[in-house]
């Protein structure tokens, strides 16, 4: 039978050939995007549900256990100082959960004012856009690591030295997007009839950006967790009290050979979660307009 | 297609030739005979009166030499002295140097350049500024002697002049003319190394090459004393940050000689039949928590005390060293258990910890909850952990302590704040110290109770000062013996720093090095691979 | 043209200008003090003092920026407060290990990058494009340094390949430096390459889909042909500037490669002189690196025209 005879006349044939796939039927199609999202909300909910999960404290050290592989007690084994890594890992994922949303959710408000009006003020547009080049021209992890040193480590001092060299990006693209949404017809007709600047931007230019700035805080998010783990390494990370990924792998990282599952299971964990976030972004990319699949 | 080909062989055999080319530049006989060490620090400074950085000491000890060294009983040994003569009343004493001692630029060694060298390092060192306390002149006799004319009797001339740990160091005269605040740029010496200068890259690599013109002393190598036989021709320092990469460098045979191996891996080293394990320091480290003396609640000696009693040295020996070959369960002596000075008495109440009698000493002493400042140096592995250990056991007995993580250096500054605690000062750091020069009480720093003079922490105790004069005074053993042990029981009261425990740090060699001294410090001469 | 280049050269001016304040106040509004450090443990406060003296430390900010300044501009950045040598003699001295693993890493990930981010685009949608895709998601994912100590554990310690750690100059011994650079190349390149296949294979769908794609096929071109004289070459705009604007992201990761190949480099320089406060070499650095991305866009800008004819100033 062929597949011709249920087709009827050619609009018919042609609106078949071109009907699109809906958006989110096009996402659940491709299984990448799909099983990010699943995984990190596994992710999620482990790290937020560790006090239930597990009993023991993650700052407890039990100097005579330490170094222990994984056994009945200790999951995960133990470090050098006798602390269970199984909870430090789940508590660790609170810890690059909150630096991870933190610093997207910081950086994207922060570049989304200063995108707007870099984008509408001319004025403000030459002095804004130079200093952020000078921004990015410093390299993240140097200006990150010479943030650190201003004050005692804490975890809000790891999220503003990590925003900070976020936010020229975020700027850029909202600039962007807020400088040809500005030249459309209808803004400037808008303008002819005298409409504000605050409605202006509420009901015409912010909803443009909600697309791309999603994305790309997904992608910030995943940086930041990576970022951290990068600053811990380095020794200039999060306060060594806090268990955090990059901190567990950091002090676990001397015992490599002789200990590996200090590394072994914080790796794995900070891996997937970076995975899946980057794997959603480019889903929400997908999903909410092809054309950026392009652009960014 | 074949021509390109062609030109491809033809650029890759060039390629080849001309790197063996480069390869033989270096003699190959010089490369074998090149000791590579991975140091423990980076080689910044070279001046080792400017700073007292251990890494400096070290660079000192090849490039330099010393008018006397110490010995495996501490005793001071002429070094590139030939002799002395004490005067009857013991105020002045004759040094007479060597013959055929030069500088590394051919010039001879005079007692000119002498006198400088020790004028400049009594002006900085602790113990040299003792020194200068009491002395009168330091002047020249003639070419080969000079005279120290003290103003009262000091038996510790000798011990000062032999000190292991930054010892006066001989330099040209012209060279120890520069004042004692700005560093040296030049770096002639007289040891049985030379540095070279032009292949020092900061950061990454200091080289040196054998003396061919120093002349070692007669006797065998002992300590830090006798003869020092430079037996490589190079020694290059590496300086590797990331213990994995040392270890898997040493592992692999790229270097010869790991200085301070992490103490975790001392026992999957010993069972690699390609390693060595060498103890060269017999006195080993000691930890020390050191509360600040000026503000509550720690300027009560009764809260020292209670901190004390909260201290298990053994949870702090596991945590900080791990293997127990390397550490002794307790050691309750300010001066180095298993020196002449080791003598714990005193220490008995500290030996287990008692919570109960720790909280009652700290109400008596009007500790009210507030929060205990400690300061945590995460970029220090060993200085970290002990610091968590130390959080940990107070929590647990009840102590409000409000932990604040920063960079050593961060550290350093913080701790010479006067401030109070909640102002920029803090309640607690610890650090380590060891060796001979801890084993003396004089030269012991941290163990200095001078109050403002004292280093940071400030311990104030007039009593401990004259005890420790009084024994600085005697030379013979006997009449020591006694006051010791008063300056010991009173240290135990007193509480200037509790200590935390004591180890070793044992050196890493590949198989084929041999003559690793037992110098308390890695010293490269005497050294081979065969 | 000329014009423009001019115009483009000058306006690189503020953005260092930009650069010059920020690292300067960041660090001198630092609480960490390098005279404490120098001082020594054993110092007392009064000694620490006199060094601060000593080093103009204790002078107003404003007085200390313009002293910095001035000096800048006769090609002075200071001396190192410890090691007492010119910072840009240190600089220099340590310049050629992270050029040498910068450009190493930069060609393999082009190398590699490019071909992957076309055949991922030429076959959209397909098995190959997935799997590309994935695994240039899972390299970035994935911290630096886990790649480093793995490829070191398998290539140094398992099979004795190649060696652990440092660096050997290209001029000493070219056998030895390939040797040396090859795993960090390899564990740094990874990253990289991963973000410039992606955005190789985004650019190049867009120019795919477009019509004179189509005319090229239909002509009869060989396809090898039209993917590389035509679709390539058009879309190497933005994969051009990616090139520039990663060279951050890529120091970035140098500084860590760094620390864990002990290649003795700029990365390294920068660490220990910011967990020591040492003023001149950090800024000195920062300065450096920041006026070598700013003229590496520069002249990423000015080639535009070469490969794009479309674009004319």
């Amino acid at each position: 039978m062929s597949s011709t005879q249920s087709l009827g006349t050619a609009t018919e044939v042609v609106k078949a050939a071109t009907r699109r796939p809906s958006r989110i039927g096009r996402m659940i199609r491709r299984p990448l995007p799909a099983m990010g999202a699943v995984l990190l909300l596994i992710l999620i909910s482990v790290s937020i549900g560790a006090p239930w999960i597990t009993a023991q404290d993650p700052f407890d050290m039990n100097v005579v256990d330490r170094l222990q592989p994984p056994n009945e007690t200790y999951f995960f084994g133990t470090d050098a100082f006798g602390r269970d890594i199984f909870t430090r890992t789940l508590y660790g994922g609170r810890v690059s959960l909150i630096i991870g949303v933190s610093v997207a959710v910081t950086s994207t408000v922060i570049g989304l004012i200063i995108g707007i009006i870099a984008g509408y003020f001319r004025m403000a547009d030459a002095i804004l856009m130079r200093i952020m080049d000078g921004l990015m021209a410093i390299p993240g992890i140097l200006l990150a690591i010479g943030l650190m040193s201003l004050t005692r480590a804490s975890i809000w001092v790891v999220i503003i030295a990590i925003t900070i060299p976020e936010v020229p990006r975020v700027v850029r693209l909202v600039r962007s997007v807020v400088l040809t949404v500005r030249e459309q017809v209808y803004i400037q007709a808008a303008g002819a009839i005298g409409t504000r600047f605050p409605r202006l931007m509420l009901k015409h230019i912010l909803p443009n950006t909600f697309a791309p700035l999603i994305v790309q805080a997904t992608y910030i998010a995943a940086s930041a967790v990576l970022i951290e783990s990068y600053l811990s390494f380095l020794g200039v990370g999060t306060p060594p009290e806090i268990p955090s990924w990059g901190n567990i792998i950091a002090e676990g990282r001397l015992y490599v050979q002789i200990a590996f599952w200090n590394i072994l299971f914080p790796s794995i964990f900070l891996a997937l979660m970076v995975l899946s976030i980057n794997i959603l972004g480019d889903g929400l990319r997908d999903m909410l307009d092809p054309r950026l699949a392009r652009r960014i | 297609m074949k021509t390109f080909f062609k030109k491809a062989v033809a650029l890759a055999s060039l390629t080849m030739a001309l790197s063996s080319m480069a390869e033989a530049q270096v003699p190959a006989a010089t490369r074998a005979n090149t000791l590579k060490v991975v140091v423990h620090a980076n080689l910044q400074i070279l001046d080792p009166v400017w700073t007292t950085a251990f890494i400096t000491g070290r660079h000192s000890y090849l490039i330099y030499d010393t008018l006397y060294a110490a010995n495996s009983r501490f005793e001071p040994k002429p070094q590139m002295a030939e002799g002395h003569e004490i005067s009857a009343d013991g105020l002045v004493y004759r040094i007479r140097l060597r013959e055929g001692l030069r500088f590394h630029d051919g010039t001879p060694v005079r007692a000119q350049d002498a006198v400088a060298s020790l004028r400049r390092w009594m002006a900085r060192d602790v113990m040299g500024q003792q020194m200068a306390a009491v002395t009168a002149s330091v002047e020249t006799v003639d070419d080969r002697s000079f005279e120290i004319r003290l103003k009262e009797r000091w038996g510790m001339v000798l011990d000062a002049l032999a000190k292991p740990s930054n010892p006066a160091f001989i330099m040209p005269e012209r060279v120890a003319q520069t004042p004692p605040t700005t560093q040296v740029t030049d770096t002639t010496g007289s040891g049985p190394f030379i540095f070279v200068r032009e292949e020092w890259r900061p950061g990454n690599r200091v080289m040196y090459r054998r003396n061919p013109d120093y002349v070692p002393r007669q006797e065998p190598a002992d300590y830090l004393s006798g003869g020092k036989r430079a037996l490589v021709e190079r020694v290059e320092w590496l300086y590797i940050p990331d213990q994995n990469t040392a270890l898997a460098a040493l592992n692999s045979g790229e270097i010869d000689y790991f200085e301070a191996p992490p103490l975790d891996f001392i026992a999957s080293l010993q069972r690699n039949r390609n390693i060595r394990i060498v103890d060269i320091d017999a006195l080993g480290t000691a930890g020390l928590i050191r509360p600040n003396h000026l503000y509550p609640p720690f300027n009560d000696a009764r809260a020292r005390q209670a901190l004390a009693h909260l201290v298990r040295q053994e949870d702090f020996m596991r945590v900080v060293v791990g293997n127990p070959a390397l550490y002794s369960k307790f050691c309750g002596s300010f001066f180095m258990c298993g020196s002449g000075n080791g003598t714990e008495v005193g220490s008995e109440p500290f030996r287990e910890p008692n919570v109960e009698r720790a909280r009652q000493l700290f109400r008596e002493a009007g500790y009210n909850g507030e929060p205990i400042v400690v300061l945590q140096p995460t970029d220090r592995p060993q200085y970290n952990a002990a610091t968590m250990v130390l959080v940990q056991a107070m929590r647990r007995a009840g102590l409000n302590v409000d932990v604040q993580a920063m960079d050593w250096s961060t550290l350093l500054s913080r701790r010479a704040s006067r401030n109070n605690p909640y102002q920029g000062g803090y309640h607690i750091f610890l650090t380590t110290h060891g060796g001979p020069t801890t084993a003396l009480p004089p030269s012991n720093t941290w163990f200095n109770t001078r109050c403002d003079r004292a280093n940071p922490g400030w311990a104030c105790d007039e009593k401990l000062v004259e005890l420790v004069a009084d024994w600085s005074r005697e030379s013979d053993a006997a009449t020591r013996r006694p006051i010791l042990e008063t300056i010991h029981r009173r240290a135990w009261e007193v509480i200037p720093y509790v200590p935390y425990g004591q180890y070793t740090q044992p050196v890493a060699v590949r198989a084929n090095v041999h003559g690793v001294l037992a110098a308390g410090i890695p010293v490269y001469w005497n050294i081979e691979k065969r | 043209m000329g014009n423009y280049v001019a115009r483009r050269i000058f306006a690189t001016i503020p953005v260092m200008g930009v650069v010059a304040i920020i690292v300067f106040l960041m660090l001198r509004l630092s609480p960490g003090d390098p005279a404490a450090i120098i001082a020594g443990d054993h110092a007392t406060s009064d000694e620490i003092a006199e060094i601060r003296e000593h080093l103009g430390l204790d002078r107003p900010l404003l007085e200390q920026f313009i002293r910095w300044l001035g000096q800048l501009v006769s090609g002075d950045f200071g001396v190192s407060i410890y090691m007492e040598q010119p910072v840009l003699g240190l600089i220099l001295e340590r310049v050629e290990p992270t050029l040498a693993l910068a450009i190493s890493t930069m060609i393999f990930a082009i190398a590699l990058a490019v071909p992957l981010g076309v055949i991922a685009a030429w076959r959209a949608g397909s098995w190959v494009d997935q799997t590309i895709m994935a695994l240039s998601v899972l390299a970035f994912s994935v911290p630096v340094f886990l790649i480093g100590y793995g490829l070191v554990m398998g290539f140094s310690l398992a099979l004795e390949l190649l060696p652990v750690q440092g660096f050997v100059s290209i001029s000493e011994d070219p056998i030895g430096f390939l040797q040396h650079i090859l795993l960090p190349t390899v564990a740094l390149g990874l990253v990289y390459t991963a973000l410039l296949a992606r955005i190789t294979r985004a650019t190049m769908l867009e120019t795919l889909n477009e019509d004179y794609i189509r005319t090229a096929r239909a002509k009869g071109l060989a396809e090898p042909r039209v993917l590389i004289l035509h679709a390539l070459k058009n879309a190497s705009v933005p994969i051009v500037t990616t090139i520039g604007t990663g060279l951050a992201l890529l120091i970035g990761g140098v500084v860590v490669t760094e620390s864990v190949f002990a290649v003795p480099g700029i990365g390294r320089l920068t660490i220990d002189a910011v967990l020591q406060r040492d003023y001149p070499v950090i800024q000195g650095v920062i300065l450096v690196i920041a006026g070598v991305y700013v003229l590496v866009n520069l002249a990423i800008d000015l080639t535009y025209s070469l490969l794009d004819p479309r674009i004319r100033y």
